[in-house]
């Protein structure tokens, strides 16, 4: 097992290292007396995780930020991760009171300041329930995997994750630009994890070394944590040829050496992680334009992501479909793509774009990458399943149709927008009901 | 355009802004250039008795990041050579004719010590003197200051033996470490004090440094108690200055007051000059920005003077004192409710806490989408997003319930969002002084419930 404690991973051109520096003792002591110490306040209500934010700015206020940590962590175990890939603007920052007038509190920001300074403290955080013999699996290390994990070694439970990839971490180390992310900062989180007892390994897949029977055997649960897949093909000639965003994103994380980016790049998808794909070919200096069949309007981007987009000269083609990837001798030329406008509203809300007859559009590329969703969950992971939508189907309590197999995040969020601090939640209340689960039965006995 | 010069016990000054005797007034040279900032007068920091000063000597009172709220200080009188003090009284003196120059003295407590130092300063041209009664921490101890401020005999005593000699206007500075500056005050002007100032730092502990468990600060080692001044100390100084000048004794002599203990703003000017003083002394605001905040506190004053047709400083002297009034004097029957503007609330819900934890439970959290009253803290642990804004439980008052504590007011940190709106109360309007005199049954309980009773008084 790859020691991910002392693994060094290459640092990432200076372009692409984190955007936000840390805010110094004193800035952060200057945000957090901004805070008015709302009652019940919003910014708690609207955190997925409901950490209790005007609580832990109050100890930043009073210099306490090891104590901040303590409050943020104990709703939330990746609040390092979370304070800096969250949507604040569309969460606790979005709902501060104060933004209506002037601007919000730096939340996310206070927040990265007070985890960051336990990030490698190795003094224990919690103190942990008495060993109560039950064993559980997480299959997956991403956030809802991970913060399922540690809630429920706080509960005594003896809890091993099994993650398929090298390295843990799932989507906070594969897939988040390093803009945002660095991966050091999921792998500490691990670190942390590990500290409270979780055992964790890497390389292992249910179907490829991990079976069912030896799940159903050695644990009394198991949590799947398991994310969605990678970019779906387009299903256009020539799709063999376009790269996948999400491989853009992993590259720059764990082996920024490795990146080649053309002159010209496409991205098709107008998604965050389109975002992200674009971002990091811009700043390795392409001109990049994003394609997109809606208008701006329909994007599933967030307002800041599309405005940040903007800033860094990414380009914007929308009512613009991909028919076709033209090469030249296996050389990428560009897309040929066909205009569309707005229909009638679709399944999903959003007006349907339709194709105007006799409207097409070569864009010129050199490179395309696809960043349009990723494949649901499948394979001998969700074997025994029911699936909503092609997500994998849990009650309220995230139970599976499969006996004492319990599931969250991404690969349940057949609605609404997934973002990582729900997959924290998901794993929280999952390991609440795994918990209860798992004590019950021990008193049947 | 306000006029804004005083006449000060004979002192005239074109703006009624000095610095107050302190290191702000250290030398010649600082003056020279307060002088050229604007400043309307200076008061000499304190000359008299030789000392030794020490260090550190200031400590801070911060909140939520905001710097000398109050300042405390432990520096002595003057520690320059008396005769270069008095060679630059008279250089400042002679260089600038138009502006106060009035010097602070304090000397060990006898007859001749007094006509020593009163003739000096005599001699360097100076408009004024003012005796330091006041300083409260080192001097006191070895006999001056506050040690005499604090005992009316040895102000009257002292202020006999000035008066003896000098000619020029004696103003006696008190201190505010006493349960009352009256005496004190009073016993000056039977002596023949010129004018009163006040306040002079208040006794205290500034803090304790929690990682050595020293006093902070801490000189070497060891610390105790200095002199408290700056915003903070306000307050206190208005009570000092409206016991003065609503004592009709005081009030007999005719003689004016300087006004001093947290000025900052033109505001607190206002408010000085409102409740009495003709002068007004500033000291840790400069300590803090500097000589350049006068051009503020003139330009506000005066502003302010003019929205309110006020054409000289005597207009606004005193002007709210007639408006002061013991609490027995205090009409019973007016009741004031808190109302809060839905417009201009934004949710933090302060208000409701405060309430509800230590006022009165008058206010309730209303869901907006339905009307309906909900208790904190009952939102589902699967909301999440800003959206949940929209129907936040936002707060209201019942105002039949509300005692009109203005608590909630005070929370609010939104101006005009909550206003305390006066009713009707349906009690007579009386105060407690006429009540009981009335009434005298009211010191029973049995009689207190049947009066309630009867004006329909209800607590819960």
């Amino acid at each position: 097992m790859p020691d991910t404690a002392t693994r060094v991973l290459p640092a990432p051109p200076p372009s692409l290292a984190e955007l936000l520096g840390p805010l110094t003792p004193h800035e952060a002591q200057v945000e957090a007396n901004r805070c008015l110490y709302c009652f019940d306040a919003p910014c708690l209500q609207a955190c997925p995780t409901h950490i209790d934010i005007p609580g832990f700015i109050r100890k930043i206020a009073q210099a306490r930020p090891r104590d901040a940590a303590k409050t943020i962590l104990s709703a939330n175990l990746l609040g390092a991760t979370c304070s800096r890939v969250c949507p604040v603007e569309e969460l606790c920052e979005g709902a501060c009171v104060l933004g209506a007038s002037f601007k919000p509190v730096s939340i996310g920001r206070l927040q990265r300041y007070a985890t960051d300074t336990v990030l490698h403290d190795t003094r224990p955080l919690f103190t942990l329930a008495a060993p109560t013999g039950k064993r559980i699996a997480v299959m997956g290390s991403g956030p809802a995997g991970l913060s399922c994990a540690g809630e429920l070694a706080k509960k005594g439970h003896s809890v091993e994750v099994f993650e398929k990839s090298d390295l843990p971490g799932g989507l906070s180390t594969y897939g988040i630009v390093t803009l945002r992310e660095p991966p050091e900062v999921a792998l500490a989180e691990v670190e942390l994890l590990r500290r409270m007892g979780v055992v964790v390994h890497v390389g292992r897949e249910l179907g490829r070394n991990l079976s069912w029977d030896e799940l159903d055997d050695q644990f009394d649960a198991v949590f799947l944590g398991l994310g969605l897949g990678r970019v779906p093909l387009l299903g256009i000639s020539g799709d063999q040829a376009i790269l996948d965003g999400l491989d853009l994103v992993e590259a720059c994380k764990v082996d920024p050496a490795s990146l080649e980016i053309g002159r010209h790049v496409v991205v098709i998808g107008a998604g965050n992680t389109a975002i992200d794909c674009a971002t990091v070919a811009r700043r390795l200096g392409a001109e990049v334009t994003i394609v997109y069949r809606r208008t701006e309007a329909e994007m599933t981007a967030y307002p800041h992501e599309y405005d940040f987009a903007k800033a860094e000269g990414i380009g914007f083609r929308f009512l613009t479909q991909p028919v076709a990837v033209v090469t030249d001798a296996g050389r990428v030329k560009g897309l040929e793509c066909q205009m569309m406008e707005l229909g009638a509203p679709d399944a999903s809300g959003r007006r349907e774009p339709r194709p105007v007859p006799g409207r097409t559009v070569f864009v010129e590329a050199d490179q395309v990458f696809a960043a349009i969703g990723q494949t649901k969950p499948q394979g001998p992971a969700v074997e025994g399943l029911t699936f909503d939508r092609g997500y994998i189907s849990v009650d309220d309590t995230f139970r599976t149709k499969r006996p004492k197999v319990f599931a969250g995040g991404d690969a349940i969020r057949s609605t609404g927008a997934a973002s990582t601090v729900m997959a924290v939640q998901d794993g929280k209340l999952a390991a609440r009901a795994i918990h209860g689960f798992v004590t019950q039965e021990a008193r049947r006995g | 355009m306000a006029d804004l010069s005083i006449d000060f016990a004979g002192i005239w000054s074109p703006n009624p802004f000095w610095l107050a005797s302190a290191p702000p007034t250290n030398s010649g040279a600082q003056i020279h250039r307060a002088f050229e900032a604007g400043w309307g007068g200076a008061v000499w920091k304190t000359i008299g008795s030789p000392v030794l000063n020490i260090s550190n000597r200031y400590g801070g009172l911060s909140l939520g990041g905001q710097r000398l709220l109050a300042i405390n200080n432990i520096e002595l009188i003057s520690d320059r050579p008396q005769d270069v003090n008095l060679r630059e009284i008279a250089e400042v003196k002679r260089a600038w004719p138009d502006r106060a120059v009035i010097v602070s003295v304090m000397v060990e407590s006898t007859r001749q010590a007094w006509h020593d130092i009163v003739k000096k300063v005599e001699d360097t041209g100076a408009d004024g003197f003012e005796l330091n009664f006041g300083c409260p921490h080192g001097m006191s101890e070895r006999g001056m200051g506050a040690a005499v401020g604090q005992v009316p005999e040895y102000c009257g005593q002292i202020v006999g033996w000035v008066k003896e000699v000098a000619t020029l206007p004696v103003i006696v500075k008190l201190t505010p470490n006493v349960a009352s500056v009256v005496p004190p005050g009073l016993a000056a002007l039977a002596a023949g004090a010129d004018a009163l100032s006040l306040i002079n730092t208040i006794n205290s502990i500034i803090g304790l440094d929690l990682k050595s468990l020293e006093f902070a600060p801490s000189i070497g080692g060891k610390g105790g108690h200095g002199g408290f001044a700056g915003p903070a100390v306000k307050p206190v100084a208005l009570h000092h200055l409206s016991s003065l000048m609503t004592d009709e004794k005081i009030l007999s002599f005719k003689k004016p007051v300087s006004g001093q203990g947290g000025i900052s703003t033109w505001q607190d000017a206002a408010e000085f000059l409102l409740l009495g003083a003709t002068s007004l002394q500033v000291c840790t605001a400069a300590m803090h920005h500097g000589y350049r905040i006068v051009e503020d506190l003139i330009e506000g004053l005066s502003g302010w003077m003019d929205d309110h047709g006020f054409a000289t400083i005597p207009e606004v002297t005193g002007k709210s004192l007639a408006k002061f009034s013991d609490f027995k004097d205090l009409d019973l029957g007016f009741q004031a409710v808190a109302r809060i503007d839905a417009a201009k609330c934004i949710g933090c819900n302060l208000c409701y806490v405060a309430c509800q934890d230590t006022a009165h439970q008058c206010i309730d959290l209303l869901r907006p989408s339905t009307g309906e009253k909900v208790e904190p803290r009952t939102w589902s642990e699967r909301s999440n997003g800003k959206a949940i804004v929209a129907d936040r439980p936002r707060p209201k008052v019942r105002e039949d319930d509300c005692v009109g504590c203005r608590l909630c007011f005070n929370v609010c940190p939104v101006d005009d969002c909550i206003t305390m709106e006066s009713v009707a109360s349906g009690r007579p309007s009386v105060t407690w002084d006429q009540l009981t005199k009335a009434k005298p049954e009211l010191a029973d309980w049995d009689g207190m419930e049947k009066y309630r009773k009867e004006v329909g008084i209800e607590i819960h």
